[in-house]
């Protein structure tokens, strides 16, 4: 566990020195997490007035502020692995990772979250910058503020367990390109990124609430905007741990199986 | 030197290199597929809710999705990939051999490559369009349809512009690579009308990064809310940001020394 730990603090530190050399390359993909829900949040904010102020019970207000929170937590929570797999396992570098004498998913674990800590001064201000010309409502329910902490914690180790998962495809089709549109598709709607799962077919919100999707996402945002009662809060936390066992159970079979086909290209 | 001799020849040489994969074909399809799937999903959502969004009926929004489709499928057929060898070639040195050949500089890094794959964007981008359009019943007149064709080839031309000035800075700043992503994720705002956005990110969208002009303007020029005095000003834009282009890579060029020098 002290060895783990050790590792970790060495890979933090040449991940930060590369990300510092990279550092404008880092702000300029995090435009991509601001326009996003810029620009539904716009879509919203226009049916919102031509209706008289209400959708579906969401006021302009309660637009700006889920697709704020919805923001910050996408940011929080993503990662780049589904789109790095690929190149990894096509140009062979990933037979220098197997090298090392420890799973290559503890580099990604520490990439992801310094990149976060990295980005964040750039987050907040542009939430705050939101805030201000899309004037949000926000009523702070104190316990739920609280269980945001744990449950967006568990969003992320769901988000990064299940992309890691389902990355590991690429073992059997080298391209997954495919793959992760298809996976950006059901994310954008059943995680709640282009609209409130309140407002979606209610087949599309059982699906969401069924698959982990809603927990990798949505989740902490209803969460935050204090939508949840303490029992739905409990009773989501409990699905995103019952998720998480799924997702690592499934990442271990699949990354076994994987190694015994994997071919090194470039080897 | 025949300009557009060239460019065929340059898509073939990339037809003939690409035909070599053609599983790649397949992929492509699924993912345009899939991102025009999730563009309809968008717009049924938007609209189980209200009838017309700041003024755009259902068929006109499609209608811009059409017109999204085909601007982002000519941008990733050629410009994107040609300009991203360039950036590349900058930083190799290997610009070189461009600079030496016998036509115009500009023009062979503005072709120098093509993602023969990428017209499957384009073609859905025409069929959704032309669908829309016949959905919505309107008989086209010849001054529209022109008005649409000088759209969007103005609409174009000033993205053109816009990417050759991004991709210059590598004259300057070598590695600029990831600026190309700021026009990629601001384009995605262009699947919606503009009119919808705040004024200030309106502005940003048609001045600073101009989505607009390549998408929202030519699908107003179908569904008739395109005046012509706007059109004339856009034309205006476009020459001047060309020339304004000609003169940067004039100077960028002369700046270069080679990696290798």
């Amino acid at each position: 566990m002290i060895r783990l730990a050790d590792i970790y603090v060495q890979q933090f530190k040449i991940t930060l020195a590369s990300f510092v050399q990279y550092r404008a390359a880092i702000f300029i993909w995090m435009i991509w997490h601001v326009i996003e829900p810029l620009v539904y949040l716009s879509v919203w904010s226009v049916v919102t007035r031509s209706l008289g102020g209400n959708v579906g019970g969401f006021t302009g207000g309660d637009f700006a502020s889920y697709f704020i929170a919805m923001m910050l937590v996408n940011h929080l929570t993503y990662t780049w692995i589904m789109w790095e797999f690929e190149y990894r396992v096509r140009h062979g570098i990933l037979s220098f990772m197997l090298l090392r004498p420890i799973h290559p998913i503890h580099s990604d674990i520490v990439d992801n979250v310094t990149s976060k800590l990295l980005t964040l001064p750039m987050m907040i201000p542009s939430a705050m910058l939101l805030a201000l010309l899309f004037r949000p409502v926000f009523h702070p329910v104190p316990w739920a503020m609280a269980a945001f902490v744990p449950a967006v914690f568990l969003a992320f180790l769901l988000r990064f367990i299940v992309e890691w998962a389902l990355s590991l495809a690429v073992f059997w089709t080298t391209r997954i390109s495919a793959v992760n549109q298809g996976y950006y598709v059901i994310t954008l709607f059943l995680a709640g990124q282009m609209a409130p799962l309140a407002l979606l077919p209610g087949a599309v919100r059982i699906a969401a609430t069924v698959l982990p999707f809603r927990w990798m996402i949505s989740f902490p945002v209803e969460l935050l905007l204090g939508r949840l009662t303490p029992q739905e809060a409990l009773a989501g936390i409990g699905a995103q741990i019952v998720w998480l066992a799924i997702g690592f159970t499934i990442l271990r079979r699949a990354w076994r199986a994987g190694l015994r086909i994997y071919s090194a290209v470039g080897a | 030197m025949n300009i557009p001799r060239l460019i065929s020849v340059f898509i073939r040489v990339g037809v003939m290199s690409e035909l070599a994969y053609r599983a790649n074909f397949l992929v492509q399809l699924l993912e345009s597929v899939l991102d025009l799937a999730t563009a309809f999903a968008g717009i049924a959502v938007i609209f189980s809710y209200t009838k017309d969004l700041s003024g755009w009926r259902p068929d006109e929004v499609i209608a811009l999705v059409g017109v999204f489709f085909m601007v982002g499928g000519a941008i990733r057929f050629m410009i994107q990939p040609s300009l991203q060898e360039f950036i590349r070639s900058v930083r190799r040195g290997t610009l070189d051999f461009t600079l030496t050949k016998p036509a115009d500089s500009q023009l062979l890094i503005s072709i120098q490559r093509v993602e023969i794959w990428k017209l499957t964007d384009i073609v859905l981008g025409v069929i959704v369009f032309s669908v829309a359009l016949t959905r919505m019943g309107t008989r086209l007149d010849l001054l529209q349809v022109a008005g649409f064709a000088a759209a969007l080839v103005t609409g174009g031309s000033i993205v053109y512009c816009f990417w050759v000035l991004l991709a210059s800075l590598s004259f300057w700043f070598v590695r600029v690579e990831n600026i190309l992503v700021i026009f990629q994720s601001m384009y995605e705002a262009g699947r919606w009308p503009i009119s919808i956005y705040p004024r200030w990110l309106r502005f940003a969208l048609t001045f600073i990064v101009p989505v607009a002009v390549a998408t929202t303007v030519p699908a107003q020029a179908l569904t008739g809310r395109l005046t012509w005095q706007a059109l004339i000003s856009a034309a205006a834009v476009a020459a001047l940001l060309f020339a304004v282009t000609r003169v940067v890579w004039r100077i960028g060029t002369r700046r270069y020394s080679g990696a290798s020098a």
